[in-house]
């Protein structure tokens, strides 16, 4: 008798664990096989010597050693961090402001909201082939007005030498600070009005209300914020190519970036170790963001 | 007299939010306006600057029906859309399904299989793109658009996104349905589906917008000129006609119209979607 109810109630659950992974199975099959698998190999590759057709060679430590001496490589890198130290904290600014402004109640908020999301779902390479004319050396608007109006001589190349990466940091500011304003304002409308109405009965001022209220309870989105886009500029490669590019998209020493190098590497010159040591280290920078968030969340968590 | 000078201070205050309000939404919008002026001039009126016209007095709203001729750009057109269409409805229905799973249902390895997606959701796809595509190559898939549509339907991003909606909406529903004898995939279809239509449209975005805008996936995997999506032909018409400004800027708001579309359809439930996704952090 017993040993029947057993039996039914252990066919009841594998039924429905049979259920849970009918649900599970088509998403999980299809990010195994195509994502999980490819991560696998990303680890083994940069150990080996392999241009993706003939006898696979394992040569050990030998591509992070040639890294070292790599100045592309080392180039790579230092555009990178330049670019991520100026559009991190650049974007974090404006698009606070933005949800500051955007979160009082004016008229036409839905309309100025949408249009600061433009930019964001805007297709790259439309925007950039924008930017390079409305920027462009001798003939764009930008330094026209810089003629006409403000009368500089020297006008600026925006797109090579040392103010190609400045471009890059603005347009990246431009592009993306929608998408963080909307995050930032769904963090401020979590803020209890209640705080706000306490801090005016004690005569606080606009900026004391904005420094006591608004920035501490925003912590943990700005924190947020910021892990986020430090890992989304460590990624950068289409707005480098298309803005620094020109017309063939070769990149060199003062534009290059790390998936730029990666991507030339592997599918311009098939050696797949090499190019996957290169992606180790992409790998070890979103990695070291990742555990100061993890850190980050558990402080926020205690206080 | 005090009042007078605070309403007065405070009317300041609302001049200087608009100013702001309106000066940001100018920067925001005159490279668009600036790309849709351009597309109606000729080469050389795109960069008249003494005097500068928004419309130029003959518009050559022929750009418009020459970019077709030059690329195959219903070719392209027709390609992003098929798989813009594909992986999001595969996304939706795949990343929904999985995370009603995880979030309502108890089995076995449940927090061994979550923890997989969320360990791969920072990892960037740029670090292993390389074994993926070699990988694909060996499955026969390179050039085609199905392996587009296999890298981009399955992501941990999409499951991670619905669980956190699905955990924010009360167990009780779920089991008072069950007790009136619903099975999980009714419970599923008839109750959860249409309480996520914020991060269904969310998702929807996301997915949509970067699926019509990718540029670094189809430049490693499509190579035929007839698979090719919109983007790599605006880029490979940019390379080849440089100097043809108007052309470039027609072709660029072609490009757009689709996703901004899209996004005004859906972008009422987008702050909504983002504030009960857990997007914020």
């Amino acid at each position: 008798m017993e040993a029947a109810a057993e039996k039914s109630r252990k066919r009841r659950d594998r039924k429905r664990a049979l259920v849970a992974y009918s649900f599970i199975a088509p998403n999980f099959i299809g990010f195994a096989v195509f994502t999980l698998i490819p991560i696998i190999c990303a680890f083994a590759l940069g150990f080996l010597k392999w241009d993706g057709n003939n006898p696979i060679e394992f040569v050990g430590l030998a591509n992070f050693a040639k890294l070292a001496d790599d100045t592309f490589f080392w180039a790579a890198l230092k555009n990178t961090l330049i670019y991520c130290l100026g559009t991190v904290p650049l974007t974090m600014v404006a698009s606070l402001a933005l949800a500051i402004v955007l979160n009082q109640k004016v008229k036409f908020r839905g309309f100025f909201r949408t249009v600061s999301f433009f930019p964001y779902v805007a297709s790259l390479v439309a925007i950039t082939a924008v930017w390079q004319m409305i920027f462009h050396p001798s003939k764009g608007p930008v330094n026209a007005i810089l003629y006409y109006v403000f009368h500089v001589q020297n006008l600026p190349n925006w797109f090579g030498g040392k103010l190609i990466l400045l471009t890059l940091i603005l347009f990246s500011v431009w592009k993306f600070m929608g998408y963080y304003m909307v995050i930032y304002l769904a963090g401020l409308q979590g803020i209890s009005a209640e705080l706000y109405e306490a801090a005016g009965l004690d005569g606080a001022t606009t900026w004391q209300k904005f420094r006591y209220v608004t920035w501490p309870q925003l912590r943990s989105t700005t924190f947020f914020v910021v892990v986020m886009l430090t890992i989304s500029c460590f990624k950068v490669y289409d707005v480098a190519v298309m803005l620094a590019g020109g017309g063939d998209g070769k990149l060199g020493t003062s534009s290059t970036v790390l998936v730029y190098y990666i991507y030339q590497k592997a599918f311009q010159e098939w050696d797949l170790g090499y190019s996957s040591a290169i992606a180790m280290v992409l790998f070890v920078l979103v990695l070291i963001v990742t555990i100061i968030q993890f850190r980050g969340e558990a402080k926020y968590e205690k206080d | 007299m005090k009042t007078k000078s605070a309403s007065k201070k405070r009317r300041m205050g609302r001049i200087g939010l608009y100013a702001i309000l309106i000066v940001i939404t100018a920067l925001m919008l005159l490279p668009f306006l600036w790309m849709l002026s351009a597309s109606i001039k000729s080469n050389t009126e795109v960069f008249q600057m003494t005097p500068f016209q928004w419309i130029p007095d003959n518009p050559k709203w022929d750009n418009y029906i020459k970019i077709w001729t030059k690329i195959p750009l219903g070719r392209f057109i027709g390609n992003t859309v098929f798989l813009t269409i594909v992986v999001t409805f595969l996304q939706l229905l795949t990343s929904s399904f999985a995370a009603y799973a995880f979030s309502k249902l108890n089995f076995k390895y449940k927090n061994g299989l979550f923890l997989a997606y969320i360990a791969t959701i920072a990892m960037p796809w740029q670090v292993y793109m390389v074994p993926q595509f070699i990988m694909m190559r060996k499955m026969g898939l390179n050039d085609t658009l199905l392996a587009m549509i296999c890298l981009q339907a399955f992501s941990a991003f999409g499951v991670f996104m619905m669980k956190q909606f699905y955990t924010g909406i009360p167990d009780s529903l779920c089991e008072a349905a069950r007790i009136d004898g619903m099975s999980e995939y009714r419970i599923y279809s008839t109750i959860m589906l249409p309480l996520s239509k914020p991060a269904l449209s969310t998702l929807t975005i996301f997915t949509f917008v970067n699926t019509w805008n990718d540029y670094l996936g189809p430049l490693i995997y499509l190579k035929t000129e007839s698979k090719k999506t919109i983007q790599l032909g605006l880029r490979m018409f940019i390379g080849q006609y440089s100097a043809e400004y108007g052309l470039i800027m027609a072709g660029s708001i072609i490009t757009l119209i689709p996703v901004l579309i899209v996004f005004l359809c859906l972008q009422k439930y987008f702050v909504e979607g983002v504030a009960s996704t857990g997007l914020k952090g």
